[in-house]
Order: structure tokens, then C-alpha cells, then sequence
């Protein structure tokens, strides 16, 4: 296997969607364009970066500064990283495209993602909340707004838990076995009979 | 697949070699199985989230075909507590005694990798002793983590004599730790650019007669279980990965290694001054519980290994700092904090405002008892990081889950559940 291109093979390929390269701490970051990153990352992979070591997003304090996702990838042959980010408006809809059909890996990655940012992976297949429960309403824990003891009263967060059902944490690979759709929430109900499916 | 060194086949008294029944037990009469309507119903079965077998509260759903697993659907989240968040709210050594909570079963491992992170991302360089001491805090935590593995999934698979063994000489490792840091359990052992304590006077002759005695625990369990003919009947050839299943999985430590991957960050991209010491890296081939069993079994010896040849090298250190010599990172001694003007306003000032980093990120990985362990810090130029990701290898090798259990008996989740040694405080964090 050649070993893994650096960022210039990289800007060759994409041109201006690499918007940015720095190199932090020792480590190079390339952020490229939210709608080249998939195709990017396909490159990437294909060229020597095999193994995704994380996926996350951070959110900055400042308002200002866009949500960055981040994927970081290793060549395992060469032991190189490449840390790829995206900047997103965190004032808008927040997406990017999946790489679950790139690496298995992302699959629950994603999911912990979406779960605590609210960052929505177009073409995962099963984007669920990972860590909070399904019906878990107030928000994405991670997000800046959001406050560190939660929007809700201690009090009212054990009303909730106990008001809760446990049958609507079967997802709805276990639903079509179980037949447990009749004990979900109505607002529950209403989005999967949609097809909704990772959207709060 | 390449042959292995030990061929052995079981087979179940009354059955041939194809699963036949020979003989009825007890005189009953064989059911016509492929007569009742039973045959084609799936059935959902729960395990957990207060399952012993389930090593904490992770909660299985199972579809079953009879005793064949259709596939497993995991649930977590029940101990989700936060700590990114939290880490979010605190100074860089205030988030050290969050990282003992998180894989509580090495701690220590997880206490120096937060310090490494840290100082990556603030360019502190650490002291030479201070390298070595964190090196055996590290595989001190291998040794407790690996051991706690093997007497759990042995419980699991119906061995419980190596449970007590390994419990047995895993309390050394925890009074050693105790008499280092104070805590058995949550040791907060690192700050950054040094450690919270230097080892007592008796550690050093402790961990020699550890070293000196532990091996003949492992042989003990050698002899009990890589021959075992029910050992390697549970274990060989279940919840198989292939090489390049492993990697695509993302999977990493001894379940990356036992897939046949060569791949150790203390090799591959050498950390703590790794290079220096002599050690193996065991890799498997078969990618099965059995293998996975192996690497382990082996990296204790490794780490004993490690860890004598950590013991003569701290002997030429005598006396020598464990902090760097920088006001700004490392608090002063107490009673030149009482005593001193100066030294009373560098500890005010880093209790109150903290050790703040640069703006900029940095990762870092290293290669924990579970895999490999990433802190990544985004810091805004502030005493708090902006951002505080864990890597948490044990989420990553639990995704592999259902991957491994397609087509196994319900018996195999059990074990192919204990071989990804999950930790369920990491998982959830």
C-alpha cells in the first residue's frame, strides 16, 4: 500500500473545498466543505487512511464560531493522522452526509453525535439516540445552550423518568418483532408512522 | 484458516458428530420437532440491564430461532453521567478525578493519559521519573484490568476457581495502589506536568515481590484454561472478526490484535518513552474469543516484564523530581505556600483560576487495558477546555457486538459479550 497522501495531495484533489489546514500540537486538521466531506473522506480512506479513530463535534463558547464535526483517520501502515473537520452554522439545520457505509465503526459514533449535538448523519441507517433515551425530550446534552444540571427541576425529571414507559425503548427493529407499537407515545407513534426516523 | 496448535472436539453425550440424537436421556420419547408450529416463531429475549452476565448495565435484546441468535440489538446509556459535559465546568486537574469514574477498572491508565492529553495540548515536557512512574502506573492498571477479565468471563463460562486467583492478586495490585495514592478505587493519581505524589518508601520492594510471585498465578491459569477442553470448546471459533472486519469496526486493543491485526500504540507510536523497553506484542489469528483470551493471558506477562525492567530503571532515578519546575502548572509545597509570600500566590492563584492552555486542540491516544484510550481537548485559551472527548475503546468494541453474535447460540452472546472486556462507566460515560 502507498503510504497515506498528505494535506497538499489532498488540496490538489479538492481544490478550494479544503478551506483550511493547520497543524496543532503536531497534528494536521484540513476542514473541508460540508458537502465535499463524505466524498473527501471516501479519497482519504481509499488512499491509506483505513482505520477511523473517532467521530465527534465541538461546539465553541463563543457564538460566533461555527460547530465543527470531526472525524479523526490513521493510516495503521505509517501510524500517520489526519484530523477532517466540517464547519457548520450552528444557527441553521445541522447535517452532514454518513460515512456508516465507509465504516462500520461510525455507526454508533454517529449516533452519539446526533445524540448529544443534534448533528443529523443524512443516510445512517438507523440514526437513534446512542446514550439518552429515545422519547428524551429536552434537547442535545452537548450543545452550549444547554444547561449543565438540565432544563428541567430534579423533582421533575424523576416525575418524568417514572411517568415514563420502558416498552418505548425498543427500537423499531424490536417493534416489528415484538409488537410493542401500541404502548408508544402518540408523539412517538406519529413520527415513525411518518418514516421519521432521527429528528426530534 | 491456519491450523491451530490445540485440535480437540467435543461432543455431547447422546449426539454424533452432526448434532444427532443417539440415545433418549431418561427414556423420553424425541418430539417431532418439525411438527408443532413452535419452529418458525422468533422469540425476543431481554437480557439485562441487571444481568450479572452483561458485566453492568447493559441491556441485550436477543431474537432468537430456537437457540439460534437472529441478531442482538444493544441498549445503552443507563450510567450515562455526563462527564463530558462536566468536564466542560472544571480546571484540567479537576477533571483527573473524572477519569477515574469513567473505565474504573484502570484507573490510573485513564489519570495519565488525561495529564499526557493535557500537556500535549499546554507543550509541557515531564520529567524522567515521572515518565517512569507513569509507565508502571499504566501497566499496573493492565495487569488489574486484564485479571478482573479473566476471572469475570470465566465465571461466565463456568470456571470460577481462576476467579479467585485472579482476585486474589489483583487486591496486591490494589494495596499497592492504595499505599501510592490513597484510594484503592479512584486513585486521581496524575496533575498535569507531574503526579500528585511520589511512591512511598515501601512500593518499590512491593512491586518487585509482585512481579517476582504474579507469574506463577498466570502459568496456574495457563495450566487451567488453554487446554481446557470446555474452555476451548466455548471459546474457539466463536464471535470470529477477520482482519478486516476489525479494522472497519474500528476496533483496537487486544480485539484488534486478536484478529490478527498488528497494531499497539506503545509500539506503533511510542509514548512514555515505550521504545526503551523490551516487551512483545502478542497478535492472534483466528480473531475468536479463544485468541482474544491468549493475547491477554500473555500481555500480563508482558506487563511484568515492563514493569521490572520500570523498577531498575527508577532505581537510578532516586531523588530525582517528579514535577516539572514550573510555579504556573505545579502547585507548591504546602509548607512553602504557608511560609513563603511568593509560593502563597502562585497556589492561589492556580486553585482559583486553574492551569489555563493555549487556544488550539490537541489528541491523544494511548494504548489502555481495553483498547485505545483518546482524551481530545479544544481549549478557547482558558483555564476550561472547551471541549473534553473521550475515545471510549469499550463503546467502540462493544458496536462490534452484533456483528459477532449473528448466527451464534444464545450461550455465545455470554461469551463473546465477556471477550470484548466491556466496562460499562466508559460506555456511557
Amino acid at each position: 500500500m502507498s503510504p497515506a497522501p498528505d494535506v497538499p495531495a489532498l488540496r490538489a484533489k479538492f481544490g478550494t473545498a479544503v478551506t483550511r489546514h493547520a497543524v496543532i500540537a503536531g497534528d494536521d486538521i484540513v476542514w473541508i466543505a460540508a458537502d465535499r466531506a463524505r466524498e473527501a473522506l471516501a479519497w482519504l480512506k481509499a488512499e491509506g487512511y483505513g482505520y477511523l479513530v473517532d467521530i465527534t463535534a465541538v461546539e465553541y463558547r463563543d457564538p460566533e464560531l461555527p460547530l465543527e464535526v470531526v472525524w479523526m483517520l490513521r493510516d495503521l501502515g505509517t501510524a500517520r493522522d489526519l484530523r477532517v473537520k466540517v464547519a457548520l452554522d450552528p444557527k441553521a439545520p445541522l447535517a452532514v452526509d454518513s460515512v456508516v457505509d465507509l465504516w462500520r465503526g461510525a455507526d454508533w459514533l454517529e449516533r452519539e453525535v446526533y445524540d448529544m449535538f443534534g448533528v443529523t448523519f443524512r443516510g445512517h441507517p438507523d440514526l437513534r439516540r446512542l446514550l439518552m433515551w429515545e422519547t428524551y425530550h429536552e434537547g442535545h446534552p452537548l450543545r452550549k445552550g444547554f444547561p449543565l444540571r438540565g432544563h428541567f427541576s430534579r423533582a421533575e425529571q424523576t416525575r418524568q423518568a417514572l411517568a415514563a414507559n420502558p416498552e418505548a425503548h425498543y427500537s423499531m427493529e424490536e417493534l416489528s418483532i415484538a409488537e410493542a407499537y401500541d404502548d408508544l407515545p402518540q408523539e412517538m407513534r406519529e413520527r415513525l408512522a411518518r418514516g421519521e426516523r432521527g429528528n426530534v | 484458516m491456519a491450523p491451530r496448535t490445540i485440535e480437540m472436539q467435543l461432543q455431547t453425550p447422546g449426539l454424533d458428530a452432526q448434532g444427532r440424537v443417539q440415545m433418549s436421556p431418561l427414556g423420553l420419547q424425541r418430539i417431532d420437532r418439525t411438527a408443532d408450529d413452535l419452529h418458525a416463531e422468533h422469540m425476543l429475549v431481554n437480557i439485562g440491564p441487571q444481568h450479572p452476565a452483561t458485566h453492568g448495565v447493559l441491556r441485550l435484546v436477543v431474537e432468537l430461532d430456537g437457540e439460534r441468535v437472529i441478531r442482538v440489538i444493544p441498549h445503552i446509556g443507563y450510567l450515562h453521567s455526563g462527564f463530558e459535559k462536566l468536564g466542560e465546568y472544571r480546571h484540567y486537574n479537576q477533571i483527573v478525578p473524572l477519569t477515574d469514574r469513567t473505565d474504573y477498572l484502570s484507573p490510573m491508565a485513564n489519570n495519565v493519559c488525561l495529564a499526557m492529553a493535557a500537556e500535549k495540548l499546554m507543550g509541557i515536557e515531564i520529567t524522567e521519573r515521572c515518565t517512569v512512574l507513569r509507565v508502571i502506573a499504566c501497566e499496573m492498571s493492565r495487569i488489574i484490568s486484564h485479571l478482573v477479565w479473566l476471572g469475570t468471563t470465566g465465571i461466565d463460562l463456568g470456571a470460577m476457581t481462576p476467579f479467585l486467583w485472579s482476585f486474589q492478586q489483583r487486591e496486591r495490585i490494589y494495596n499497592l495502589q492504595e499505599s501510592w495514592t490513597g484510594a484503592r478505587l479512584t486513585t486521581s493519581l496524575t496533575r498535569v506536568g507531574g503526579l500528585m505524589a511520589d511512591i512511598p518508601d515501601s512500593f518499590e520492594a512491593g512491586l518487585r515481590d509482585f512481579c517476582r510471585t504474579f507469574p506463577k498465578t498466570l502459568d496456574e491459569v495457563d495450566t487451567m484454561f488453554t487446554r481446557n477442553a470446555i474452555w476451548a470448546g466455548r471459546t474457539q471459533g466463536v464471535g470470529v472478526l477477520t482482519r478486516e472486519e476489525a479494522i472497519n469496526f474500528s476496533l483496537s486493543g487486544p480485539m484488534l490484535r486478536a484478529s490478527g491485526v498488528e497494531w499497539d500504540l506503545r509500539k506503533d507510536k511510542p509514548y512514555l518513552g515505550y521504545q526503551d523497553y523490551d516487551f512483545d506484542v502478542p497478535v492472534g489469528e483466528h480473531g475468536d474469543i479463544y485468541d482474544r483470551y491468549r493475547i491477554r493471558l500473555e500481555e500480563m506477562y508482558q506487563s511484568t516484564r515492563i514493569l521490572e525492567q520500570a523498577l531498575d530503571k527508577l532505581a537510578k532515578l532516586k531523588g530525582a523530581p517528579i514535577n516539572v519546575s514550573d510555579p504556573r502548572v505545579i502547585l507548591p509545597p504546602k509548607s512553602r505556600a504557608m511560609s513563603d509570600m511568593e509560593a502563597m500566590i502562585f497556589h492561589f492563584k492556580q486553585v482559583m483560576e486553574g492551569v489555563s492552555a493555549p487556544a488550539g486542540e490537541a489528541y491523544l491516544g494511548i494504548e489502555n487495558p481495553k483498547g485505545e484510550l483518546g482524551y481530545y481537548f479544544v481549549s478557547d485559551g482558558t483555564a476550561k477546555p472547551v471541549r473534553w472527548r473521550i475515545r471510549p475503546p469499550s463503546l467502540i468494541n462493544l458496536a462490534a457486538l452484533p456483528k459477532m453474535c449473528e448466527g451464534a447460540l444464545l450461550s455465545d452472546v455470554i461469551a463473546i459479550n465477556a471477550s470484548v472486556d466491556i466496562v460499562m462507566g466508559e460506555i456511557d460515560r
